[in-house]
């Protein structure tokens, strides 16, 4: 590779939410890009064939979705911070190279601009699809950022959780934020942290590739420096042979499994607002974060102590958050863009605590503060 | 005591190999270890590559940097190592549904590209790990497990898609013809740009068994070579008389710029 010429664009700037993506990925180090057409997530890529070139890095477009994500699995073996971005439709092919990249603990960060089936219009609709569209075990990481300063800071992040844990990790963005246009500071790249993925210490001669303690992933060279490993999607033993030992299959997949759930801490994020003193609280992650923090000024004007936990993290679930927060509320509003989906998830870590109705919306378009007022004043009855 | 000569190339906690007794792939793996022992290929810096199904184990027992696993996605795999780090060489060991069924749109547009990696195509004509399906290259009225009253489908011919593709070097042998095998592995890892060897192998298991009525290797081989043409004498031969024949020859040796992903003027 070329050496990186580092063209931070550090300032405030007034940005589309998928160039910030772009300039997000770029300050985390990302230098290889593979995507395939998809609206609404080409700007990320067009923005990308503009920037990536002269950062040193590849930009590649796919004849599919699936070669864009295992192209990511291939440059990423090789030493690459890879990224894709598709949206909701193409989502669905790679989820094939996502569980690939479970099994194969390969770091690649996936953004999925969710939208309406086959139209553009503003959804949460994937919410599932992303802890759950893969086949076989696995535990996920998803961030749900909530604007433009978001998209940007969660992608940083999303690279350095996959490199820490060697894992693909997934930005969950929207039609809403994606296509909007608002304030973003970009910090000088040295107040910005970066991780990179740990390297053996031991020479090829002893090096185990996949020995690990049983919340942690294995250092990973990269193609090329002699270690001669093979990755397979199939279950394998510490020295990466096809194993068929029932044994063998439970310890892997309690391995990469655990190395997610066990760094719960370290992994899972959300932002309280007004929720010191509330008696019904409004949960919502990604977009309908910004209406329900509106609804509930306008509740507390009205004299209701309403608050909202927004998750930055939508997978692993916030549980012990919930958990906190049900003991405290008299009752959680569920708020998102779709048929209800999440709220089945804040249900089964609240239910016996606390009474959590869904507050959804399912039109291709975001919730107004008045909505979700209306909601929480109904609520309050 | 002397070991053999390619025993140092293989990965030792893999073996022993999982494919049946008499199977042309593992004698695939033998051409290509001969052929890269004679090229004097660095195994440090080789990258094989196997999809799913039965050609797609070579890898595993290959002593080198290896990706396994996938059905059909190799090429896929390929482009992005040799993106990122073209310096590397990248062996692709596919079946026949890998490349032509499953994976044919990433082999149509790595030819187009000229993506710089060897492609072998172990062509078994069938489904041999799944129990014997019909492929995209089982010959019409052939059975199969699938076909029970006779394949009704046309064949693919991998190395005419690849040349109309844009495949730079392209050729087929068979396991019958052990030396001309060889030989075109060695032309396609000198060679700098998309190389497709496509090798005829027996399936005794399924092949063999369902199409042939014969389990036995030697009769499957014997089926391959009779059934078999250079090149060179099915010019001479009308198009109808070569239907269901395997034309034998290195067809497409050409220089095109390999393909090295985005750059900046």
């Amino acid at each position: 590779m070329t050496p990186r010429r580092g063209n931070h664009q550090t300032g405030i700037h007034f940005m589309l939410g998928n160039h910030a993506v772009v300039e997000g990925a770029l300050a985390a180090g990302c230098d290889f890009f593979a995507g395939y057409p998809i609206t609404p997530a080409n700007e990320i890529s067009q923005h990308m064939a503009q920037r990536m070139p002269r950062e040193g890095g590849v930009f590649f477009q796919g004849e599919d979705e699936l070669c864009s994500i295992f192209a990511l699995s291939g440059a990423s073996l090789c030493g690459a911070k890879a990224m894709t971005a598709t949206a909701s439709a193409g989502f669905n092919y790679m989820q094939e190279g996502i569980g690939y990249a479970v099994a194969a603990e390969i770091p690649m960060v996936i953004v999925n601009v969710m939208r309406c089936r086959g139209e553009n219009y503003a959804t949460q609709s994937d919410v599932m699809q992303f802890r759950w569209g893969a086949s076989g075990d696995h535990a996920h990481i998803v961030l749900a950022p909530s604007s433009v300063q978001e998209l940007f800071d969660y992608t940083i992040r999303a690279f350095n959780l996959a490199e820490k844990y060697r894992t693909p990790v997934m930005v969950m963005s929207e039609t809403t934020i994606a296509l909007m246009r608002e304030k973003l500071v970009i910090p000088p790249p040295d107040r910005i942290e970066t991780v990179t993925r740990k390297k053996p210490a031991d020479p090829p001669s002893v090096f185990v590739p996949f020995k690990a303690a049983e919340d942690t992933a294995p250092p990973l060279p990269a193609f090329g420096e002699g270690y001669r490993i093979l990755h397979s999607l199939n279950p394998h033993d510490e020295n990466g042979a096809i194993a068929w030992s029932p044994d063998v299959f439970e310890s892997l997949y309690r391995r990469i499994t655990h190395k997610i759930t066990a760094h719960y801490d370290a992994i899972v994020r959300t932002a309280d607002f007004y929720l010191d003193d509330a008696d019904i609280a409004l949960v919502a992650y990604g977009s309908e974060a910004r209406p329900a923090r509106q609804a509930v000024r306008m509740a507390r004007e009205k004299g209701i102590k309403a608050g909202v936990l927004k998750l930055d993290t939508v997978w692993p679930v916030p549980e012990k958050q919930l958990a906190d927060l049900s003991r405290q509320v008299d009752c959680i509003l569920a708020v998102e863009m779709n048929t209800g989906k999440y709220v089945n998830e804040i249900r089964r870590v609240c239910t016996g605590n606390c009474a959590v109705y869904p507050v959804t919306k399912n039109r291709g378009e975001i919730h107004t503060t008045a909505e979700i007022f209306r909601a929480v004043a109904e609520a309050k009855k | 005591m002397k070991t053999h000569p390619l025993w140092k190339y293989l990965r030792k906690d893999a073996l022993p190999h999982f494919f049946c007794p008499g199977c042309g792939a593992a004698q695939v793996m033998n051409f290509f270890l001969q052929a890269a022992d004679e090229c004097g290929l660095d195994f440090d810096q080789l990258v094989a590559i196997g999809g799913v199904g039965c050609a797609a184990r070579i890898p595993v027992y290959l002593n080198v940097e290896a990706l396994h696993g996938v059905h059909g996605r190799t090429l896929a795999w390929a482009t992005g190592i040799k993106l990122y780090k073209p310096e590397l060489t990248v062996v692709v060991f596919a079946g026949d549904g890998d490349a032509c069924a499953i994976g044919g749109n990433h082999l149509i547009h790595a030819c187009r590209r000229n993506l710089n990696v060897v492609m072998i195509v172990v062509n078994n004509l069938t489904f041999g790990m799944t129990g014997g399906q019909a492929a995209p290259t089982t010959p019409k009225t052939m059975k199969s497990a699938t076909t029970p009253y006779g394949n009704i489908e046309a064949p693919f011919d991998v190395c005419r898609l690849a040349q109309a593709a844009g495949a730079t070097y392209v050729a087929r042998w068979t396991t019958a013809r052990p030396k001309r095998a060889k030989n075109a592995l060695k032309d396609a890892l000198n060679h700098k740009g998309f190389s497709l060897v496509e090798i005829i192998t027996q399936c005794p298991t399924h092949f063999g068994r369902t199409a042939l009525s014969t389990g036995n290797p030697v009769d499957g081989l014997d089926w391959i070579q009779s059934h078999s043409i250079t090149q060179k004498r099915a010019r001479k031969l009308p198009p109808h008389q070569l239907e269901s024949t395997f034309v034998l020859g290195n067809f497409v040796n050409e220089k095109r710029p390999v393909f090295i992903g985005s750059s900046v003027v």
